[in-house]
């Protein structure tokens, strides 16, 4: 099997600080791979690497086969990247953005024009296209960000947190165009902080934390594995609740103010600790890649 | 991206290039006045102004009126402030707050080619600037020709030396407000030290000395020579001296930009 990205013990150092330690993983073609994580986790920092910008201080890295190192033009000639920030050339307007971009690989101009329309088609902006960008809203931005990153028709798409800071419309039009392409199969790397979006768009999951890889999995088996099927949350627990959890063995996270305890069999505890230890203020619900996330990453905040 | 595939530059930096005239176009009049305009201020201040007061110059054993002296400074401290001022204040903004140096290096572009653009483009702006003022002073007579064609070429040449340098700053001034650091140190003192408003041989010796090691000295006689029409072999010397300095800050800008960008 030929994977499209390929990973080995990739270690990045920045001036003695380790951001991304030993990370191993592959990406299969075709496949949405997620990669999760607290602020400062390494995202960005390995996806960096996959496309070149930074260079690793250990590893192997391949894309499409090739070595990263050696090979960065042909790589960069063949992905399609959307960076956190945005980057979009304020100086140049919307049509401008997309064909001087693709001019950056060497298409033609001609050719570059006519891709440019078709992008400006495909992300419905074409009554914006003398725009400069300054006049567009977040959620147009980011769709031209993206339109820019399929200039060159790339053979794998790197998207670091491409909904963050858009309005929920915005985010489903966003989401939308991702899952068209993802059936057109397109192989995609995305970092996001948003469960949903996670859980909605990509096959596999990787979570990190403090530069590595904590679990990696199908959405759905991570849920199985680490919090069970369902939750119950229970506010202000009492002593009396915290010992029979304790009697009970049962699998939960104490937070204080409030505890979560995790199971299969929920439905039938839930009646048990129903009666016996609250009157209002339990609930039963699935539980959630946030759940998993929370468990696995600490309720800490971050930086 | 290491330190070998930033000095891995291929043609395609003029890809780069195209994108900063795409822009220069579209502001196109606003770009064309102050080299239109800036040789008349001067003309006015020193031709009616200073020239009274002065007389003629005695330089390289010819009596020339003093708008003939000050006019190749004119020419060259535009070739400097083209150059100096689009790599460091401009090329900054490109970099740090639009994100466009960014955008690049997520294609097949290294940094470069993106650097070597910026710079090759610096040279560029010098470039028009100095065909459109030599239009205005040839209609004053201040240019000898055909020798002062040779300026043409020259101002591509100063601008890269100046390019360069002014790059070299941009890797490694921490905040764009610094970029008053090497205005004040070492563009201010060229401005009015490199035999631009008078001799160099009226400075004491130890003054001549420090002149000597500045870049405007030369790219201001070289200049000064082809718009007097007088060529000879001394000016390759000069010649050489701007080339080492490309070959020595063009490499130092990359390698600041590298330092800068690439973690």
């Amino acid at each position: 099997m030929q994977y499209v990205i390929d990973a080995h013990d990739v270690t990045k150092v920045f001036n003695g600080f380790t951001a991304v330690n030993n990370v191993s993983f592959n990406l299969f073609a075709g496949e949405c791979l997620g990669l999760l994580g607290p602020n400062g986790a390494g995202k960005t920092s390995t996806i960096r690497m996959t496309y070149a910008f930074t260079p690793m201080t250990s590893g192997d890295l391949s894309v499409f086969g090739l070595d990263i190192r050696t090979h960065w033009r042909e790589i960069k000639g063949r992905i399609g990247v959307c960076q956190q920030e945005n980057s979009l050339d304020p100086d140049l307007t919307v049509q401008q953005n997309l064909e001087v971009f693709g001019r950056y690989f060497n298409i033609p101009k001609k050719a570059a024009r006519e891709k440019a329309q078709k992008l400006l088609e495909f992300i419905a902006m074409d009554h914006r296209k003398r725009a400069p960008v300054s006049e567009l809203s977040g959620g147009m931005m980011r769709r031209l960000v993206l339109a820019r990153a399929l200039i060159n028709d790339p053979e794998l798409l790197i998207l670091d947190e491409p909904t963050t800071g858009l309005d929920p419309q915005s985010r489903h039009q966003v989401w939308d165009k991702l899952e068209e392409l993802r059936s057109e199969g397109l192989s995609i790397l995305l970092t996001t902080h948003y469960m949903e979006e996670a859980s909605r768009l990509c096959e596999r999951l990787i979570i990190m934390d403090h530069g590595e890889i904590l679990v990696q999995g199908k959405p759905s088996e991570l849920i199985r594995e680490h919090t069970g099927r369902n939750v119950v949350e229970i506010a202000k627990p009492t002593d009396e609740l915290r010992e029979f959890i304790r009697s009970k063995d049962l699998s939960h996270d104490d937070l204080g103010h409030r505890i979560l305890i995790y199971g299969e069999e929920n439905d039938q505890l839930f009646d048990i600790i129903r009666e016996r230890f609250c009157t209002d203020n339990c609930s039963l619900r699935m539980s959630t890649l946030e759940d998993v996330f929370l468990r696995l990453t600490g309720r800490q905040l971050r930086e | 991206m290491n330190i070998a595939s930033s000095f891995n530059i291929s043609w395609r930096f003029i890809r780069v290039w195209q994108r900063n005239l795409i822009v220069y176009r579209r502001i196109w009049k606003v770009n064309f006045l102050p080299p239109l305009f800036e040789p008349l201020f001067y003309l006015l201040a020193f031709g009616m102004g200073l020239s009274s007061l002065i007389g003629t110059i005695h330089y390289a054993g010819l009596d020339i009126s003093y708008l003939a002296f000050i006019t190749p400074a004119i020419l060259a401290i535009n070739i400097m402030y083209n150059a100096f001022f689009e790599t460091t204040y401009a090329s900054f903004v490109r970099m740090y707050y639009q994100k466009t140096f960014d955008a690049m290096m997520a294609t097949p572009l290294s940094l470069g080619e993106v650097i070597t653009a910026e710079i090759i483009w610096g040279a560029t702006k010098s470039l028009f600037a100095t065909l459109i003022m030599m239009g205005v002073l040839s209609g004053f007579g201040l240019i000898h020709y055909p020798d002062g064609l040779l300026i043409i070429p020259l101002a591509f040449l100063g601008g890269i030396a100046f390019g360069s340098i002014g790059m070299f700053f941009t890797g490694i001034v921490p905040s764009i407000d610094v970029f008053n650091l090497p205005i004040f140190l070492f563009i201010t003192p060229m401005f009015l030290f490199s035999g631009t408003f008078f001799p160099i041989a009226n400075l004491p010796a130890w003054a001549q000395k420090l002149a000597l090691a500045l870049p405007l000295t030369h790219l201001v006689r070289i200049t000064r020579q082809l718009c007097l029409g007088l060529l000879d072999t001394q000016l390759l010397l000069e010649l050489g001296y701007l080339m080492v300095f490309c070959l020595i800050f063009f490499p130092l800008a990359i390698l600041s930009m590298h330092r800068r960008l690439v973690q």
